[in-house]
């Protein structure tokens, strides 16, 4: 992967976002959730989607969700991702309302491929899975989603 | 499918305005020619095709993807020397804001705002730089890059085809009839960027773009572009130029609704039923329609949201020659579409609503000339069907 190239495509940290990238370092899924109507959201904002309050706390989310579709990106269209093609996409319904498009772990984990795990086999779509947090090059952790045994469940 | 002769009514105010220009560059590779040029010979072609110049314009429309000050249409407006504007508008919409467009000169007109609308479009994309409409940063990350990816504007229409595959069956050979038909209706037109008429196997074994999607389920990239010329009544009967009504219009848009999302249908199901209240008609009444085809995709999710069949059945309605021209149930881009012909400036508004223009005059491409073409659908999907999108639906009719 060109490090710098994807480097510039993440979002910056900035004193609004850096709970979820804490979290993410943490190895925890964490979204804001407006303290008026109870919405949780994704990504970070500084008012709610549903109701524009102002006023949110962080949490600590399940990390759970759905498939809700998914893809495999056969173009380069990124520099970043020219020498990752092909590559999935999971489009995820979180447990807690949110969507998210991520990519599956298993693909970018050799071991699992080895031994035969999801990377070689079709996705379902509204199977379960859950976040896990993969540094990414340069080391940036992001949430990637497994359909493997969820950790600690 | 059916007409409804004899059944027709003096419409709204929209019925103020008709159509009475257009106009489709014939370049789709456009090395040498600037951005502004290309929108003075559309704007003088179809003002050309009216029977009136530059000088009678007193209503402006373009996008913000047009060069120049701000994004709009200031810049244009000097370079095309049109100094007496009493109405301007560059609703953004992307590649449906052409279609808006039309509608808000037709409501301008019928407003007495103006009376003679020019509405232009080009772009380079395929051999230039093609300036987006975004404007400013947006004001929060996008939750389909917030955490990137490698997710584009094409994995989201891959994200809604395979769900839409999920929850009704749809398989990629009946989405490949849409790619199909746009093919046979490209090998009638000599300007088509892609002329080959292709089958089911040719689309399905076209290199994956995004799975499900194949490099035969995209739009062509071209440079080029149209205008349109909407004028009031008065003045078209000052022209000797056959008018074409504007019989409805409906706009909406679906946007992610912080992620209450849901990509199977699309903002047409709003959109549509507005145009057609307006117009008086119903689905069964259309001869004709301009959908906009930046997928294969696209095109089944539109059919569906319009009523042209239930939801779910896009797959199977498709099949056997439905949208092929002349003799098809219901004949779609008979021009080839942004599949096969035209995509200028990744924004297909345009080209649609001058082959819908085309179609009611009777000036299609000999073998794609649907016989006495009475109404016609124009189906502008602005955005991006996997996140949001914004939907212009308009109804026109054969002047009688
Ligand atoms: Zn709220």
């Amino acid at each position: 992967m060109d490090v710098a190239a994807y480097a510039k495509l993440l979002p910056d940290i900035t004193p609004r976002n850096k709970p979820f990238w804490d979290g993410c370092a943490a190895g925890e899924l964490r979204l804001q959730k407006c303290a008026d109507c109870g919405r949780y959201r994704f990504p970070d904002a500084p008012v709610c989607p549903e109701c524009l309050s102002s006023s949110a706390s962080w949490e600590t989310a399940s990390g759970a969700g759905t498939i809700w579709s998914w893809c495999t990106m056969h173009q380069k269209y990124f520099a970043a991702f020219a020498d990752e093609v092909p590559y999935r996409l999971v489009y995820v319904r979180l447990a807690e309302g949110p969507l998210v498009i991520s990519v599956l772990a298993e693909d970018s984990d050799d071991s699992a491929a080895d031994s035969g795990g999801t990377s070689s086999k079709e996705l379902r779509l509204d199977q379960p899975v859950h976040a896990v947090f993969r540094p990414r090059p340069g080391g940036r952790v992001i949430p990637q989603f497994s359909t493997g045994a969820a950790a600690g469940m | 499918m059916s007409s409804r002769k004899g059944r027709m009514r003096m419409f709204n105010a929209n019925d103020a305005a008709v159509i009475i220009g257009a106009y489709e560059h014939p370049g789709r590779e456009l090395p040498d020619k600037s951005l502004a040029q290309i929108h003075a010979e559309v704007a003088i072609g179809a003002l050309a095709d009216a029977g009136l110049t530059l000088d009678d314009v007193d209503g402006y429309f373009c996008g913000h993807d047009a060069p120049g000050y701000g994004g709009g249409w200031v810049t244009m407006a000097e370079y095309l020397g049109l100094r007496d504007l009493t109405y301007m508008d560059s609703t953004e919409s992307g590649g449906a804001s052409p279609i808006y467009h039309v509608s808000h000169a037709a409501a301008a007109i019928a407003a007495g705002k103006c009376s003679v609308a020019l509405i232009t479009l080009a772009g380079k994309p395929r051999t230039g730089i093609q300036p987006g409409g975004g404007g400013p940063a947006r004001p929060e990350d996008d939750f389909e890059t917030a955490i990137f990816t490698g997710a584009g504007l094409v994995s989201t229409y891959a994200l809604a085809a395979r769900r839409h595959m999920y929850e009704f069956g749809t398989t990629s050979e009946q989405l490949a009839e849409i790619k199909v038909a746009a093919s046979k209706h490209a090998s009638h037109n000599p300007n088509a960027f892609l002329q080959k008429v292709m089958t089911v196997e040719d689309v399905v074994n076209s290199p994956m773009v995004a799975d499900p999607l194949h490099r035969a389920d995209c739009c062509v990239v071209t440079d080029g572009g149209g205008a349109v010329v909407v004028v009031s009544r008065e003045v078209a009967r000052s022209l000797d130029r056959q008018p074409v009504r504007i019989m409805g219009q409906g706009e909406s848009a679906k946007l992610t609704n912080g992620g209450k999302l849901d990509l199977t249908y699309t903002s047409a199901v709003w959109s549509g039923p507005r145009a057609f209240e307006q117009a008086g008609v119903t689905p069964q009444d259309v001869d004709y329609v301009s959908i906009y085809d930046s997928f294969t995709i696209t095109v089944l999710e539109i059919l569906e949201d319009l009523g042209f069949c239930a939801k779910g059945e896009g797959g199977r309605f498709v099949m056997d020659g439905t949208l092929v021209a002349p003799h098809g149930r219901l004949p779609f881009n008979t021009d080839g579409g942004g599949l096969s012909n035209n995509h200028p400036g990744h924004r297909g508004g345009i080209t649609k609503t001058i082959e819908a223009v085309r179609q009611l005059r009777g000036e299609a491409n000999q073998g794609v000339q649907i016989p006495d073409c009475e109404i016609a659908l124009v189906h502008g999907n602005g955005g991006d069907l996997g996140t949001r999108m914004r939907s212009a639906t308009m109804i026109l009719g054969r002047d009688a």
